[in-house]
């Protein structure tokens, strides 16, 4: 998973479709942002069906990564300084 | 001559995907050389099987031209640090189709989606993002997408 393998993650969904995985993100998670594919998550680009639901919960991130043989996985990522990032970005969205 | 000016040469995207199904490295292959022979540069974009089958079953390079990591080449296109003027997604499972919608959200390029496997139709089904959809039900037997791309010609357009 290039990056991500270092990364602290749980997974909450595997071997998805992405649509399952963005309606996961918006039916499991009160906050969610949209955001188009490329969009950088911590270093990685997600790739999915725009738009891409990007969960959050207190100080987790929950995204979608999508590997060409396992399908889309969901992962849920411990980090306060993201989350923050990530809120604020709504916010301004929503101005 | 140093003078003078050279045209750019159009360049191709080949965005591969798992290669569980046989087809995809002949039909990689088929198609470098005819987007080749049209005057384009393939570039191939790949997991490292993918890729790796696709360089061993070319050892002499002869058709096979520059490989990429994929997530680099998203990461690339995402920074706009480099965009192509065709891509070609191989597209047989759900990863597929998103890695197809994501080269037509990131990249300028005009998009084909390649769509094969033995569920072609539910796969081409989920593709609502323009594109150039050509599918074919080919697993082991690449012939009915090779006639496929065929009668597209892709490298024409």
């Amino acid at each position: 998973m290039g990056c991500v393998e270092s990364m602290n993650y749980e997974i909450v969904l595997r071997d998805a479709t992405f649509r399952e995985s963005r309606e996961y993100v918006r039916s499991n998670f009160k906050e969610s942002i949209d955001v188009q594919p490329g969009f950088k998550v911590f270093d990685v680009h997600v790739i999915g069906l725009p738009p891409i639901a990007i969960g959050l919960d207190g100080d987790f991130v929950i995204f979608p990564y999508t590997k060409p043989c396992h399908g889309t996985f969901l992962l849920r990522v411990e980090d306060r300084e993201e989350a923050v990032r990530l809120r604020a970005l709504k916010k301004v969205s929503r101005a | 001559m140093a003078d003078e000016p050279t045209a750019k040469t159009s360049t191709a995207l080949l965005v591969l995907g798992c290669p569980q199904v046989p087809v995809q490295t002949g039909i990689a292959l088929y198609l470098i050389n005819r987007l080749k022979k049209a005057g384009l540069t393939p570039v191939v974009a790949g997991n490292k099987a993918a890729n790796t089958l696709l360089v061993v079953s070319d050892p002499d390079r002869h058709y096979v031209g520059e490989v990429i990591d994929l997530d680099r080449a998203v990461g690339l296109i995402s920074d706009k640090k480099r965009d192509f003027d065709r891509c070609f997604v191989f597209v047989h499972n759900d990863a597929g189709v998103t890695y197809a919608a994501t080269m037509g959200a990131i990249s300028g390029a005009k998009l084909y989606a390649l769509v094969y496997g033995e569920h072609f139709e539910e796969q081409a089904k989920k593709i609502d993002f323009p594109c150039t959809v050509i599918a074919a039900k080919a697993v082991h037997n690449p012939l009915p997408l090779k006639k496929a791309i065929d009668e597209v010609a892709p490298w024409a357009a």
